[in-house]
């Protein structure tokens, strides 16, 4: 009896020992997840939200995480899905026209507007920060959520499938779709509608 | 590649895998010689590149504070 009480004290021990590991290696990658969840969302308040939602669940559901796999996949998982619950997703992707135009289009075009052609630093330089960030916004979520996840959570094709829940190939065609349609935004803001 | 692609075209087609690393060893380094011998092409991948890091310090913002304290204090008690 009092062997199997101790056995259970251990046990105990050992989980809370586990679970606190967990919660303190949750919370490191924090600054990461909120990077990634900051350009998900449009702003810093929905964000707030979502890491809060985000985290009460990965601590409430910790015994799902398989130790030694990829964690701040695993948080993103749960944030992209609550991400969708929440209904922030009711902008129906709009059917955009796909780009006839090659992926060296929104250098062209900068190009083209850039006296004395010179080199491709000072076509960069019509770029601004925040021109970027309201290019980026404008893309649409689910192709959005590819290339956020991708460029700026730096995750791997294969990642971003497995936390988006969709085939390596519609992570490739999303990329593919969303970066042209960024880089419309871009040549509209920037050097305006042709 | 295809022998009757045009390597400036093939080049232009692998760019996204290619910045995103996901093109296979042989398939990079046949991007690369090209690259190394057409200075247009790398211009504009240089670009892309830049355009990349752009992109990536589009979420600079770190955490606020309060919200860190926050997470922190999800956690289960000890007790």
């Amino acid at each position: 009896m009092a062997d199997s009480q101790g056995t259970q004290g251990r046990e105990i021990a050992t989980e809370a020992r586990d679970r606190v590991r967990f919660e303190e290696e949750a919370l490191e990658l924090a600054d990461q997840v909120y990077r990634v969840a900051r350009r998900l969302v449009r702003t810093k308040e929905e964000a707030e939200d979502l890491m809060q939602e985000t985290y009460a669940r990965a601590f409430r559901s910790w015994r799902s995480f398989t130790p030694g796999t990829n964690l701040r996949a695993w948080l993103l998982r749960i944030l992209t899905n609550l991400n969708i619950d929440r209904g922030r997703r009711q902008q129906r992707t709009p059917d955009m026209q796909p780009m006839e135009e090659g992926d060296y289009f929104l250098y062209n075009r900068l190009e083209e507007a850039t006296p004395e052609r010179t080199d491709e630093e000072r076509v960069i330089e019509r770029l601004s920060q925040d021109d970027i960030v309201s290019a980026l916004s404008s893309v649409p979520h689910d192709f959005r959520d590819a290339i956020v996840l991708v460029d700026i959570g730096d995750f791997s094709y294969q990642e971003a499938a497995q936390i988006l829940d969709v085939p390596v190939g519609t992570i490739m065609s999303r990329l593919h779709r969303g970066r042209r349609i960024l880089k419309q935004q871009l040549a509209e803001t920037t050097v305006g509608e042709r | 590649m295809g022998a009757t692609l045009d390597p400036c075209l093939w080049c232009e087609e692998v760019l996204q895998p290619y910045l995103d690393r996901e093109l296979s060893e042989s398939e990079r380094a046949q991007a690369q010689a090209h690259l190394d011998e057409c200075d247009d092409c790398a211009r504009r991948y240089r670009f892309e590149e830049n355009l990349r890091l752009l992109v990536r310090q589009a979420a600079p913002e770190k955490m606020p504070p309060e919200l860190k304290q926050k997470l922190a204090a999800l956690r289960t008690p000890l007790l």
